[in-house]
């Protein structure tokens, strides 16, 4: 299992290596000059060699490179060219909103998705099955906006509930903080938590057609626990895989929601960033997510081959 | 008073009558097998006594288990007597344990479930179980995983799951029939020796007269979920009295006429073949290590004849087939077809690859579902520089379709619409439509019953003689290879220990390893020797 491990975080390692240099050479790629671009039409030569100094874009390819990954390295993902603040203090900022987020709706997802799949998987064909089946349907369905819209109305215009918007901020407290996150994690949560319901109901009812699920009843099990016993952690590889990916894509794929619930989050920074041609923003968030999705599919990984013995061996 | 009885039992599942009127009975310590084929209905009435039957099942009569109406009880109450006043086993070992919990927790878990015992002491008696299944602790540590055993390994782990309460009724159903000829041999003889220890009644189900011949105290023969004869092994094999029983053993025994004229021209000639694998690294800078699959196997087969190929799970049968048929490069030596090289440099030579083709063992998993027969049957016109079209090629279809004891229309069908039987057929007719000289047939009628195991014989013979075909007939079933098969060849860990004419090999086997494997495969009685 630890030698597992290592092979694990040896390819994770080579993968975040490779993604750097992939991002680099793409933003590098990218036309337009952002010294030009900051100082305007009338600029000198001079102030724009100087500006490029500064920010960093003078050097060989080689040598911008490093010092880009060195700087992440020690915490320095550099000066963003439209705030002329640090990157790594607007990162710091969105991300204490984003990931809390993510892990929130995440867990509100798998908490839905888990009782639901399983029970409709262990009623197969009845009325519970088919309810089940019916909502998961319509959270597919459903656009999370106009979902997260018509939550703000009830929720927040009517019943006053929560605020229509905004963060409370976390030096406000825990509370009020994961209470201004509860109505865009419940938006976020739900088409995520009806595909997951899904993928648990249909893989459930794979396993329990499985041989080992007949052999476990003869032994004298009832239906109830040949299904917890056997079938369930069985059951579990292609959820963890989808978690894995739900989980990537909710760390950047917020942005609307975001915006429904003006949460200053990544998805709105990069979307910003992106339009005011902040090159060295982008380039450090997007590494920032593959970082994430990479140490998410390493956890993952790791799930796998703790659920499963013969995933141990190869590696 | 008998442990098991069943009387008058009728089973339907969704309306279809499954069961009618079965009636059969097991006492203490006695051998009881039951014999049919695919849809008699055996199973069902294994499910029947353990009511783990399908959704939509209707069980009407009466099945009385050591004194329990088992159609009368709650879920509740079977839940305390399976595994525990009765143990069943089941057919496929590969899939029969849970792939993620060690065998010493699935063989515990029987014990825990029926008594309040600690899972220590559980442990103890579940390593007991294991080592009465002669599974020692030294090689099987009850920390073992399930994809860490063989197949005749895993089967002894479900028996141990099934034994280790020591029931009273066991239930085995085709038990050996995914296994070698020597493993199932073993297989036997442990349940034999288990029903002697304990007393236990054994339900044994299998589709193998032979299996049941010299082990089973009664038979139960049954056909389209009825009971057709039973008695005594010995004086059912003697009497014989239903027709359908009659025709069940000769069926099994079936040998096809067959055409003996052959010339003494090699067709193919394999000349010290050797096929390595590529082994995973251990460390990252290890030397590679290889697997050698084949080894230095020289043979030839002459145009016309028939030549078997025999040898158990892993002794490289199937590695040699596929570098025969070109599907894979070897590392050395030669294989030719008339001379031609398989091989032309590293890739396949298709004017060589059209000469022959393949048959393989599994009816219902080697044919697209989505295709309908007509097309199924051309797939091996892509190996043509010039494949017909149009009128030439439905000629084509209908000639093979036709050759094959099937009618031409039969190609506007979906696969789906085929018994077993019917499938093996397309999948020759298949491998007929491009006028082959060579037929490599790889298990083709091991999943068969054995009626259409001889039917299909049949035809093989009469093709044989039609077309003038040359067979490669890979089996591990030996009475088949013995039936067909002019010369036969007896392969192990990769080599060929032994060849020689068909009768001359099974009659005076000169190899160590040939004896044991023919001393291993059961056998019919004689009619009326018995």
């Amino acid at each position: 299992m630890l030698r597992f491990a290592f092979k694990r975080l040896v390819s994770l390692s080579l993968s975040l290596v490779v993604a750097s240099v992939v991002i680099f050479l793409f933003v590098e790629v990218v036309p337009g000059d952002p010294a030009a671009y900051m100082l305007g039409m009338n600029a000198t030569e001079e102030t724009l060699a100087a500006l490029r100094d500064q920010l960093g874009l003078s050097g060989t390819l080689v040598e911008r490179y490093l010092s880009w990954v060195g700087g992440m390295l020690r915490g320095d993902f550099g000066t963003s060219y439209t705030y002329r603040t640090p990157v790594s203090e607007m990162i710091g900022e969105r991300l204490w909103i984003s990931l809390p987020l993510a892990l929130y709706a995440l867990t509100l997802s798998t908490l839905i998705a888990f009782p639901a799949g399983i029970w409709a998987a262990s009623k197969r064909g009845s009325v519970a099955d088919v309810s089940v089946m019916g909502l998961t349907q319509l959270g597919v369905a459903i656009p999370n906006f106009w979902f997260a819209m018509l939550m703000v109305l009830v929720f927040s215009i009517n019943l006053r509930w929560f605020s229509a918007g905004g963060f409370a901020g976390w030096e406000s407290g825990f509370l009020p903080a994961m209470k201004s996150l509860t109505l865009p994690a419940i938006a976020l949560a739900l088409p995520q938590a009806s595909i997951l319901a899904r993928v648990m109901r249909s893989s459930l009812l794979d396993t329990l057609s499985e041989d080992f699920i007949r052999t476990a009843r003869a032994k004298g099990l009832t239906k109830r626990q040949a299904l917890w016993r056997h079938a369930l952690r069985n059951a579990l590889i292609p959820v963890l895989t989808i978690i894995g990916l739900q989980f990537s894509f909710l760390m950047a794929g917020a942005i609307i929601i975001e915006n429904v619930f003006s949460l200053p989050g990544l998805g709105r920074m990069v979307f910003q960033a992106i339009s005011a041609r902040d090159l060295i923003v982008v380039e450090s968030v997007v590494m920032l997510l593959v970082f994430a999705v990479i140490v998410v599919n390493f956890a993952v990984d790791i799930a796998y081959a703790a659920v499963d013995p013969r995933l141990r061996v190869r590696g | 008073m008998s442990l098991l009885e069943i009387e008058g039992l009728d089973l339907d599942i969704h309306g279809e009558a499954i069961l009618k009127g079965v009636s059969l009975g097991v006492a203490p310590g006695q051998i009881v097998g039951v014999i049919g084929e695919s849809g008699s209905g055996k199973s069902m009435t294994a499910f029947s006594v353990m009511q783990l039957l399908p959704d939509g099942a209707m069980c009407r009569g009466r099945v009385t288990l050591n004194g329990h109406e088992m159609l009368a009880l709650s879920e509740q109450s079977l839940c305390r007597l399976r595994g525990n006043e009765v143990g069943m086993v089941f057919q496929e070992p590969m899939t029969a344990l849970n792939p993620i919990q060690t065998i010493g927790a699935q063989v515990a878990e029987t014990i825990l479930i029926h008594e309040d015992v600690s899972r220590a002491e559980a442990m103890s008696r579940a390593r007991g179980a294991l080592e009465r299944c002669e599974l020692p602790e030294a090689k099987f540590p009850l920390s073992r995983y399930p994809h860490e055993l063989s197949g005749g390994q895993r089967q002894r782990v479900v028996i141990a799951m099934a034994i280790a309460l020591r029931p009273k009724l066991l239930i085995a159903d085709e038990p050996t029939t995914a296994l070698d000829v020597t493993t199932q041999a073993q297989i036997l003889q442990l349940l034999r020796r288990l029903v002697d220890e304990d007393g236990m009644g054994l339900m044994l189900i299998t589709h193998d007269l032979a299996v049941v011949a010299d082990m089973a105290h009664e038979i139960v023969i049954m056909r389209h979920g009825e009971v057709v004869e039973a008695g005594p092994t010995a004086r059912v094999f003697a009497e014989m009295r239903h027709p359908y029983t009659r025709a069940l053993f000769e069926a099994s025994g079936h040998q096809p006429e067959r055409d003996e004229t052959r010339r003494d021209v090699p067709l193919l000639q394999v000349r010290e073949v050797v096929r390595d694998y590529a082994l995973p690294r251990t460390r990252l800078f290890a030397p590679q290590e290889h697997f050698r699959a084949v080894n230095g196997v020289s043979f030839e087969i002459a145009k016309g004849e028939s030549l078997g190929l025999v040898g158990e799970s892993g002794c490289g049968k199937s590695t040699l087939t596929r570098a025969i048929l070109g599907l894979e490069e070897v590392q050395s030596g030669q294989i030719l077809l008339d001379g031609e090289p398989v091989f032309t440099g590293h890739r396949p030579n298709r004017e060589v690859r059209r000469r022959m083709q393949v048959v393989f063992q599994d009816p219902f998993g080697s044919f697209n579902p989505r295709w309908k027969v007509g097309p199924l049957v051309t797939e091996p016109f892509h190996l043509l520089d010039d494949p017909p079209t149009g009128a030439a090629r439905d000629a084509a279809i209908a000639e093979a379709l036709e050759s094959v004891g099937l009618s031409a229309e039969d190609r506007h069908k979906y696969i789906h619409e085929f018994s077993g039987g019917q499938r093996q057929r397309i999948a020759i007719a298949r491998a007929l439509i491009i006028k082959p000289e060579l037929i490599i047939l790889d298990e083709a009628v091991s999943a068969l019953d054995v009626s259409i195991r001889a039917q299909i014989l049949d035809l093989l013979a009469d093709l044989s003689g039609r077309f003038g075909l040359t067979y490669l007939f890979i089996s591990h079933d030996l009475s088949v290879v013995r039936t067909i098969t002019d010369r036969v060849m007896v392969m192990q860990a990769g080599e060929i220990v032994e060849e020689g004419p068909t009768a001359l090999v099974f009659d005076a086997p000169q190899h160590d390893y040939t004896k044991t494997l023919i001393a291993a495969a059961p056998v019919l009685p004689d009619r009326g020797a018995a």
